[in-house]
């Protein structure tokens, strides 16, 4: 045994030495990113390099399905890499791990990073409890693709801004159109528009210091209702998205006039949308309950992980991505939007017609519920509309239900929070 | 040295390796389903709680587990006779004298065990697209409307099936292959002299004699089909109306996406428990007709 571990510790540095032996002074950053922005940030990153010699950046793409599952795995067997991309909703439960290293000290310290160019509600994601824990990288939001042809049959010359508007215009539209289409389209699997009505109310969708389902509260009880209302009234098909063969064909075919989506569909908009659909569709802001609401922020931030050994040479590189030049080129090569003011100006999304609704929006973003539990309790939301609207449980009791089951959830927070509180 | 001691000496090195690797873990996973272990244990272990059968009893209690639950059953109860029949009809197929090309046909039925499930559930997938699929062309072709195969929850649960016997049931057809070649030539000639037709011949004679190669086919099938998981999670994730959620599916929900490892070996044992009674019942009914 001990023999063979000496024949290893004399194999190793030859080994090691094999695989980086062109850059022996040099520093090595390992950086998971994933999906789409997986295969564009190398083209960024040759700049990075020429910048700072020495410094060697790999990139390890990570599929959106697997990344959740591999970052907590990677970290149960300390194995997680120097920075990472990171989706919003993901980093309250990485920073509740302490996997993540704070940065507001080194935000401070940068001349490249204001925080106050930054959108308010995509900046006050990344902190908890008054601790910052990621840069944002890019920002999406999700509102309104609308058919301008079908609303002007409709008798409507522009998009509706509030949710009495919205609803005279899902019901005119749904009245024009043929026999089986409908105004709307909402997938009974996806939550996010229930939860942005949600979150255009006073009323917090957690209470308690985020340790008890606030769902039964009037403010949210409206945004159900009001979503509710929309299959029921026949604007929306009961559908998931499963049984939409696909969306951009549909959309076309008028099946539906409304959609609400999210940035990445400008771009499929503009490549899958037949010839005679072009200037026939746009973007707006999403309704509130009076004049244009809040909504979710999301998109993906930058984040150091707090095992890391090279976190100085991190830190350059979460600043050089973060310039506003370097994420004008995030957009121009996968339509990410920047989540800096000052990269939207002068840029190609300046002149970008289906961007101003997004720029509009984004001042008005707020953070999700910032708790490891909350993707969880999204899906539980789904659940309560998918229950009354295609189980026909009443909105009460499915609302007490979500209730039930969110507090249930946030058992063991509440008892944290508890023994904190108790202990000196 | 007596041989009692030399019998042990000899099974040492396997014992040892079973229980490191084996029974150390289970005891393991066993403590893990008493304790409520999660992300903030994970995070900090002074977070964790011992709970008992807490996890136990909640599970219990989720509607979703027993909905799960019933899924794996219509799963189970529909797929595994379907699977052995299959199995059994080809190899009698290739077992006939009459089949010729018994290699290439032995080859392209066991194919598709031995190719990975992900790539097939692509093909299949475009094969059950409601819209552009070949199986709802066919079906149109005989008058029949298009149905929604992943999309509308009666659906799904067959859809599933379908492909999960096409994947699966090459590897007991060998098994029974192996078995049906071992049947005396002369018990069927001696039941055709006696004057027992091809269906008799197959019921008196082949039946009896494939009793034991069917029993151990109906165990391994059995506990291989109660563990489905990688059917619906290529092919459905779960979906429609949590329709295609099986025990295991249930379970790596709970235990990989929110991380109550906890409650995810309660699962993990409440699904062992439910197998060991189910094969312990087959191989009981196998007994009583003598063999096994």
């Amino acid at each position: 045994m001990n023999a063979l571990a000496r024949l290893a510790s004399l194999a190793l540095p030859f080994v090691l030495g094999a695989c980086s032996g062109a850059r022996e002074e040099g520093v090595t950053l390992r950086f998971w990113a994933i999906g789409r922005e997986a295969e564009v940030v190398p083209a960024l990153l040759a700049d990075f390099e020429h910048l700072h010699p020495g410094v060697h950046v790999e990139v390890q793409a990570l599929p959106l399905t697997a990344a959740h599952e591999k970052l907590l795995t990677a970290f149960a067997g300390d194995a997680l890499p120097d920075l990472g991309q990171l989706g919003n909703t993901w980093l309250p439960e990485l920073a509740t791990l302490g996997a993540l290293e704070p940065l507001q000290a080194r935000v401070d310290a940068s001349p490249a990073i204001d925080a106050d160019d930054y959108f308010q509600g995509i900046w006050d994601t990344n902190a908890m409890d008054g601790r910052l824990y990621g840069v944002p990288w890019y920002i999406d939001t999700r509102l309104l693709f609308y058919r301008t042809d079908l609303l002007a049959a409709a008798g409507f010359d522009a998009p509706a801004r509030d949710w009495a508007g919205w609803s005279r215009q899902l019901a005119a539209v749904k009245q024009h159109a043929k026999p089986g289409d409908y105004a709307i389209l909402l997938p009974l699997n996806e939550f996010e528009l229930l939860v942005n009505l949600g979150v255009q109310q006073a009323d917090p969708l957690l209470r308690d210091d985020a340790s008890r389902g606030n769902f039964e509260s009037a403010g949210f009880r409206r945004a159900f209702a009001y979503y509710v209302d929309m299959y029921r009234n026949g604007w929306a098909p009961p559908m998931s998205d499963t049984q939409i063969s696909n969306v951009w064909d549909e959309f076309a075919n008028g099946f539906y006039a409304f959609y609400v989506t999210g940035p990445w569909n400008i771009g499929e908009f503009k490549r899958r949308l037949p010839a005679s659909m072009q200037g026939k569709w746009m973007t707006a802001p999403l309704p509130g309950p009076d004049g244009p609401g809040a909504a979710i922020g999301g998109g993906s931030s930058l984040v150091m992980f707090r095992a890391s050994r090279h976190k100085d040479e991190v830190w350059q590189l979460i600043e050089f991505l973060s310039r506003p030049e370097q994420q004008q080129r995030l957009h121009a090569l996968c339509g990410d939007l920047p989540p800096r003011r000052s990269a939207w100006q002068g840029s190609a999304l300046a002149g970008e017609a289906y961007a101003t609704a997004f720029r509009d929006q984004l001042e008005r973003v707020v953070a999700a519920p910032k708790v490891p539990e909350w993707e969880r309790i999204a899906q539980e939301i789904r659940y309560a509309a998918e229950r009354t609207v295609r189980g026909g449980q009443s909105i009460d009791a499915s609302l007490a239900e979500l209730d039930a089951r969110v507090d249930a959830i946030l058992a063991k927070r509440r008892w944290m929070l508890g023994r904190r509180k108790t202990a000196p | 040295m007596n041989e009692r001691r030399a019998a042990w000496l000899f099974t040492l090195p396997a014992l040892v390796v079973i229980g490191l690797f084996f029974f150390v873990p289970v005891l393991a996973a066993f403590v893990l389903s008493l304790t409520d272990f999660d992300l903030y244990a994970l995070a900090d272990l002074g977070n964790l709680r011992f709970v008992g059968l807490g996890n136990y009893i909640d599970v219990l209690r989720a509607p979703l587990f027993w909905k799960s639950l019933g899924n794996t059953l219509y799963f189970v109860g529909v797929g595994v006779p379907l699977s052995i029949a299959a199995s059994l009809g080809a190899a009698l197929l290739l077992d006939s004298r009459l089949a010729r090309w018994k290699g290439v046909f032995r080859t392209a039925l066991f194919a598709p065990v031995v190719t990975t499930v992900v790539a097939v559930a692509v093909i299949w997938r475009y094969l059950l697209h409601t819209r552009y699929g070949l199986i709802n062309y066919l079906l149109a072709k005989a008058g029949i409307a298009p149905i929604d195969w992943l999309g509308d929850p009666h659906w799904s649960m067959p859809a599933i099936i379908l492909f999960a016997v096409w994947k699966n049931f090459g590897y007991n057809m060998v098994i029974l292959l192996a078995a049906l070649q071992a049947v005396p030539a002369e018990l069927r000639e001696a039941a055709r002299i006696d004057g027992a037709n091809a269906l008799q011949q197959f019921r008196h004679v082949t039946l009896p004699l494939l009793r034991p190669a069917l029993l151990l086919v109906a165990i391994i099938t059995v506990a291989g089909y109660f563990q489905l998981f990688a059917e619906p999670y290529v092919m459905t994730r779960g979906d429609p109306l949590q329709s295609t959620v099986s025990v295991l599916y249930y379970m790596y929900e709970e235990g990989f996406e929110w991380w109550s490892l906890g409650r995810a070996t309660a699962i993990a044992f409440l699904l062992f428990a439910l197998i060991l009674v189910v094969t312990r019942v087959l191989v009981r009914i196998g007994k009583r007709g003598g063999y096994a």
